[in-house]
């Protein structure tokens, strides 16, 4: 039996339901309606659409300054727009340090993103589980600008009592910071797919004589296998395209490294600090900030579609 | 499951999984609580009505966050007036009315390489179509075309400038693709049931979809607008492309008016060297974690009032 919610408690008026409305009034108002509908859907790729052509636009305008190169751009291993006679316009040293902070935070936060999301769905007793979940959920809320302080102030005094080569800026508190802010992604989406695997499995695996690690390690994991994944490629995407944390705490010098106690640069803190300093709007630094942009953009689309890619292809269907 | 192995050692196996679990997860629990213990302990100083009342100084003593405060209100709710009829329209389209076709398909994969662009790359596009319009009037904000008096609250200018109207609009590309995912999982857990029994009455799509669907799908949308809203409360790097970091002396009058907003304040002023400036910070984000605490709890609640299980 069907029963509506109590937020239809009040019965439309049957006078208003009754009016005589001529057929073809109707069918004109609900054409209408679902015209500005689909309209409204229709803004969606128009969005995509001008952020591909204002990015490919002014990345053209890029190219053309007699400084830069296209091979330069992608083959260069210096970075070096703003200081110095000669401006090297190579794009890896951005990409490294995007790719390091990405790095540090993905061994932290995927593991114990997993391994807290199996505990939640598997292992916890529902009143633990109805704590927790909303504790996480607040993690997931709060601004990326609050990771970068607790960056600044406590993860990177706290590095520096351990190790004496961590200076003020390092890549590895922006790592840590970046880590925090992905985990509740991770931990949230794996469990969700997790508990999305059908009661009966888990049944099965029990009635086998298996112990709940063997029922949620070797039966669950893999049949949410597919979520997991895309929740890891989500969480990623996230960090590479994170912008305040490492503003704040990785410092401003682009290089190659891979050393967790060095100043890095990334892609997002290089728009961020054309953005706020005074580059003029038709020079060659400032169009650089959209050619990183570009790159930023295909890097996210790129992982995006494999997540999407994953869920399609190796989703585990039981009902 | 493996036979080789006896039963004693697949339990203790359990047994040390289970303790790496409540390992990992009291971890992360310890995580936030230092994160909330530390900021509190480091702001909770400087904090007073003083500070939420005053405008920015240089002195830190005589600081205060009115500003950015109204700023972020300004710009949350343009967002949230735009961003919530669009969002929620495209919802309802691609669940009630459009067909699955190749066209509802690109829509519904675009939507979530949306929610996966970064937001700085937002800051760009928002810089590009509102506060330049895409250069349509003109580079320099001299040559705008004005409407109304600067002082009024009718006061209008093409393009937007770094404007409150400017801020709002590109919070709203951000938040997009949150909404609409939100209210499409909304749409989706009202049973089939409720629908075809609108039908069976001579109800139309429309009529279906207002008087039906929409109102057993209202708690589902509203907690996830809710929390696409504190997203967008807490977003700060497409605002800082679009207008970099403005100290701000007056609260917004209208539309155009220049803004500062809470998370960017936060960020200039724990950017700075000087302690004093830190604690400040740290005030001001407890200012921002208690908005935001509002805003989830008002989720849980609406979660829980409104939501009686259709079966």
């Amino acid at each position: 039996m069907t029963t509506l919610p109590s937020t239809l408690h009040t019965p439309r008026d049957p006078a208003s339901l009754g009016r005589a409305k001529s057929t073809a009034v109707r069918v004109l108002r609900e054409r209408v309606i679902v015209g500005s509908l689909a309209i409204a859907a229709c803004f969606s790729i128009l969005v995509t659409g001008t952020i591909i052509v204002v990015l490919a636009r002014e990345t053209w305008g890029f190219f053309q300054f007699p400084d830069v190169s296209l091979g330069e751009f992608f083959g260069g291993t210096e970075w070096n727009p703003l200081l110095g006679a000669e401006k090297h316009f190579g794009i890896w040293p951005l990409v490294g340090g995007t790719l390091l902070i990405t790095a540090i935070a993905a061994s932290f936060a995927l593991p114990i993103g997993v391994v807290t999301a199996v505990y939640l769905s598997e292992y916890a007793s529902p009143r633990v589980r109805a704590t927790l979940k909303p504790a996480l959920e607040v993690l997931a809320g709060v601004p990326t600008v609050v990771y970068g302080f607790f960056a600044l102030t406590i993860i990177t005094p706290l590095l520096q009592k351990t190790n004496d080569g961590f200076g003020n800026y390092n890549a590895m508190s922006a790592g840590i910071a970046t880590g925090i802010m992905i985990l509740p992604i991770v931990c949230s989406l794996s469990e969700d797919s997790l508990r999305a695997v059908p009661r009966s499995l888990r049944d099965g695996a029990l009635a086998l004589g298996g112990t709940k690690f063997d029922v949620s390690v070797k039966v669950v994991v893999p049949a949410a296998l597919s979520g997991i994944v895309a929740a890891f490629l989500l969480a990623i995407t996230r960090a590479i395209g994170e912008t305040m944390i490492v503003a704040l705490a990785a410092g401003g010098i682009a290089q190659i490294t891979a050393d967790p106690r060095a100043e890095v640069q990334t892609m997002t803190a290089y728009m961020v600090q054309i953005f706020l300093g005074d580059a003029p709007a038709d020079g060659v630094e400032y169009k650089s900030s959209y050619a990183v942009a570009a790159m930023l953009f295909v890097m996210t689309f790129a992982l995006t579609m494999l997540g999407q890619f994953v869920l399609r292809r190796f989703r585990e269907e039981y009902d | 499951m493996a036979t080789d192995r006896s039963t004693a050692s697949r339990l203790l196996t359990n047994r040390a999984f289970l303790t790496v679990c409540l390992f990992t997860t009291s971890l992360a629990m310890l995580v936030l609580a230092g994160l909330l213990i530390s900021i509190f302990w480091q702001g909770f100083g400087t904090l007073s009505w003083k500070f939420i009342t005053n405008f920015a100084s240089r002195k830190p003593a005589e600081a205060g966050i009115l500003a950015p405060l109204l700023g972020s209100v300004w710009v949350c709710a343009i967002c949230g007036l735009v961003a919530l009829p669009l969002g929620v329209g495209t919802a309802i389209f691609l669940e009630e009315f459009a067909k699955r076709s190749r066209f509802t398909r690109i829509v519904q994969t675009n939507i979530m390489n949306l929610a996966g662009v970064p937001s700085i790359v937002y800051g760009i596009l928002g810089l590009t179509a509102f506060a330049r319009l895409f250069g349509a009037f003109g580079n320099n904000t001299e040559d705008a075309l004005v409407f109304g008096d600067e002082e009024s609250l009718l006061f209008f200018r093409l393009p937007f400038g770094s404007s409150v109207l400017a801020g709002g609009l590109t919070l709203m590309l951000v938040i997009l693709p949150v909404v609409i995912i939100s209210t499409q999982e909304a749409l989706r857990a009202v049973p089939s049931s409720l629908r075809a029994g609108a039908f069976a009455l001579g109800a139309t799509r429309w009529q279906t979809v207002w008087g039906i669907t929409l109102p057993a799908a209202i708690p589902g949308i509203m907690t996830g607008a809710i929390l696409s809203m504190s997203r967008a409360i807490g977003e700060s790097a497409p605002i800082l492309v679009l207008g970099g970091l403005l100290l701000v002396f007056n609260t917004p009058k209208n539309l155009m008016s220049d803004f500062a907003i809470l998370p960017l304040q936060i960020y200039n002023w724990a950017g700075r060297p000087q302690e004093a400036f830190h604690a400040l910070a740290a005030s001001a984000i407890i200012v921002q974690l208690v908005v935001l605490l509002l805003f989830n709890g008002l989720a849980v609640l609406i979660r829980q009032r409104l939501q009686k299980p259709l079966q």
